[in-house]
């Protein structure tokens, strides 16, 4: 394989034909950038796109098979073209305006949310040098580019005019913000023992210590995942959208090919998600010196897509918190242990770096501190908030409690 | 500023700001407004990058946009009647005065003073050098700004927190 190195047909890096390509072309240098950048985009957007089709599928199918029922199997051999018949669908329906919206935002909502899900992908390396653009503050843009969706979010269901979709929107922009920290928390553990917000410096520490992220900081991972559900709004974390509760949330007025923008970004925003996961956490694009055979992009895809079918088995299994449950989680419950965790880490690398231990010596009685850490915080700090020890009665929540007093006097309530 | 690219943006990035900057005061929909809002922080972050401040451009983004427009719309949601106009106040005509006195003297700076360029490049990563600065040469600063955000924090508890809160548990 090392003969292939960097030759056109060098299918290990996708980025060598182009650069032939371009070199071949002769142009100046600008014009160069501006055709490379280009062909990444659209690269990068038919590859989602592929992949948004293909999930929609496999998800219907996968949760159909969960939930012992069949699921879609009438379009095409075992329902393959399901998913471009209801695209055709989506396109061809009618995208109704109601009258007291916002016409202006209302339209603008589905774009917006758009924006952040789909640029996520640009700092995002596929392979050794298959990132877009390798920012220096990779990680840091990953959470900014979340930080974007709740704005859209918010201008989709305010727009409405509807109460169900401002209540989702609402019950979103609590939840996004809560749980943002949540997960500023958990990637900092990560950075902190990199060094570097650069996501291939992140992907490089991993290559070169032999070990993932996730060895060494379980606790980080845990709650990333927990605030990706939540970000990319999926059950169990899905209030925003409670079918249940709110009709379809902060999307409830949506129609026709403005509703699919909303469901297409939300499995961008799944992809996204996971694709940060990866890099960060699993080790992106190597596989402990398989990625010298297998070209990278394949390992980091596979990775990927099973980080993301972690999403879809969770939604199949898991049932809906609700919003003060999931408020109190986030508040109570993650954000103690991440800041431990955050205090922890740097001590380890403090210590580390003082000591000057062997990584053989080091790394693993890190993982060994981070793990028994994980548990024993997990455990002891749900104990010490009353779960799980089975003298948790159940208690009437505040407003019951009230209406009850006013209606029935004191004693009856309580 | 001599590469073409970076000037296309600057302009591009300052017709944009000042733009909705100039439409958060004149639009009537308070709603609309914060969007412009956010369009005019995009924008700034935009201007960052073009100076190669790519740590302040993100973070500019992640608090601006993410935090600070959020906070502003839940005030405006949750303020009965606020969310429907931005009305004309009686505090109209002082406060054009002092933004056009304002703008008068950022342009008076501006044209006074002699701004010079380096012909060094631009920064590699400016991130570890803020995080330098920040725990090394300005840790007082930083320290006592962590400080007032917990008193901020402590006190938003004290305000939200039920009354007779201690007799129920």
């Amino acid at each position: 394989m090392v003969l292939l190195k960097g030759e056109w047909y060098d299918f290990r890096d996708l980025t060598n034909p182009v650069r032939e390509l371009l070199d071949g072309l002769g142009l100046p240098g600008d014009v160069d950038y501006v055709i490379w950048s280009i062909l990444g985009a659209v690269g990068i957007l038919l590859w989602l796109i592929l992949s948004v089709l293909a999930f929609i599928w496999i998800e219907r199918r996968v949760v159909a098979l969960m939930q012992n029922r069949i699921g879609p199997n009438r379009v095409g051999p075992a329902g393959l073209l399901q998913p471009v018949a209801d695209a055709i669908k989506l396109l061809l329906k009618e995208a109704i305006t109601p009258r007291a919206t916002d016409k202006l935002i209302f339209w603008l909502g589905p774009i917006l949310i758009f924006i952040p899900t789909i640029v996520v992908f640009a700092v995002i390396p596929f392979g050794e040098s298959m990132a877009l653009a390798d920012l220096n503050v990779g990680v840091l843009f990953l959470i900014a580019a979340a930080g974007i969706n709740t704005p859209a979010v918010f201008m989709a269901g305010w727009a409405s005019n509807n109460k169900y979709a401002l209540l989702g929107a609402m019950r979103t922009i609590a939840m996004l913000i809560s749980y943002e920290i949540v997960q500023v928390l958990a990637l900092l553990g990560a950075v902190i023992f990199v060094g570097s917000m650069r996501l291939q410096d992140v992907v490089g520490w991993q290559d070169e210590f032999n070990t993932w992220l996730l060895f060494v900081q379980p606790l980080g991972f845990v709650a990333y995942i927990i605030a990706g559900a939540v970000e990319i709004n999926r059950s169990p974390m899905d209030i925003s959208e409670a079918e249940s509760e709110l009709a379809a949330g902060y999307h409830t007025e949506y129609s026709g090919i403005k509703f699919g923008f909303f469901y297409q970004a939300e499995y961008l925003a799944g992809f996204a998600v996971a694709a940060a996961a990866t890099t960060i956490f699993l080790g992106g694009w190597t596989l402990w010196g398989l990625e010298e055979w297998i070209p990278g992009w394949i390992i980091f895809l596979g990775k990927l897509y099973v980080t993301f079918f972690v999403y879809i088995w969770s939604r199949g299994t898991l049932p809906r918190l609700r919003i003060d449950q999931l408020m109190n989680f986030a508040w109570k419950f993650m954000l103690p242990l991440m800041i431990v965790n955050v205090l922890v880490v740097g001590t380890e690398v403090l210590i580390w770096d003082e000591t000057e231990a062997s990584r053989n010596v080091a790394l693993p009685a890190i993982a060994a501190i981070n793990a028994a850490l994980a548990v024993f915080l997990i455990v002891g700090w749900a104990r010490f908030l009353g779960h799980g020890t089975g003298t948790q009665a159940g208690r009437r929540a505040t407003l019951t409690d009230e209406v009850g007093r006013i209606y029935y006097g004191a004693e009856a309530s309580s | 500023m001599e590469d073409t690219g970076t000037v296309i943006a600057f302009w591009l990035l300052a017709a944009m700001t000042l733009g909705s900057a100039i439409g958060v005061a004149a639009v009537r929909n308070l709603i609309h407004a914060v969007g412009m809002l956010i369009m005019t922080f995009a924008g700034l972050a935009g201007l960052y990058i073009t100076l190669s401040a790519d740590f302040i451009a993100v973070v500019q983004v992640l608090i601006y946009i993410g935090a600070i427009a959020i906070l502003i719309i839940f005030a405006i949601v949750l303020t009965p009647q606020a969310g429907r106009h931005n009305q004309e106040g009686f505090m109209r005509f002082p406060a054009l005065g002092l933004g056009g006195l304002i703008a008068a003297t950022m342009i008076y700076a501006a044209l006074d003073t002699d701004w010079a360029t380096s012909d060094r490049p631009g920064f590699e990563g400016t991130a570890t050098v803020i995080g330098d600065a920040l725990l090394d040469r300005y840790a007082l600063p930083f320290e006592i700004a962590s400080v007032l955000l917990l008193a901020a924090v402590i006190g938003a508890i004290v305000l939200v927190r039920p009354e007779g809160m201690e007799e129920d548990e």
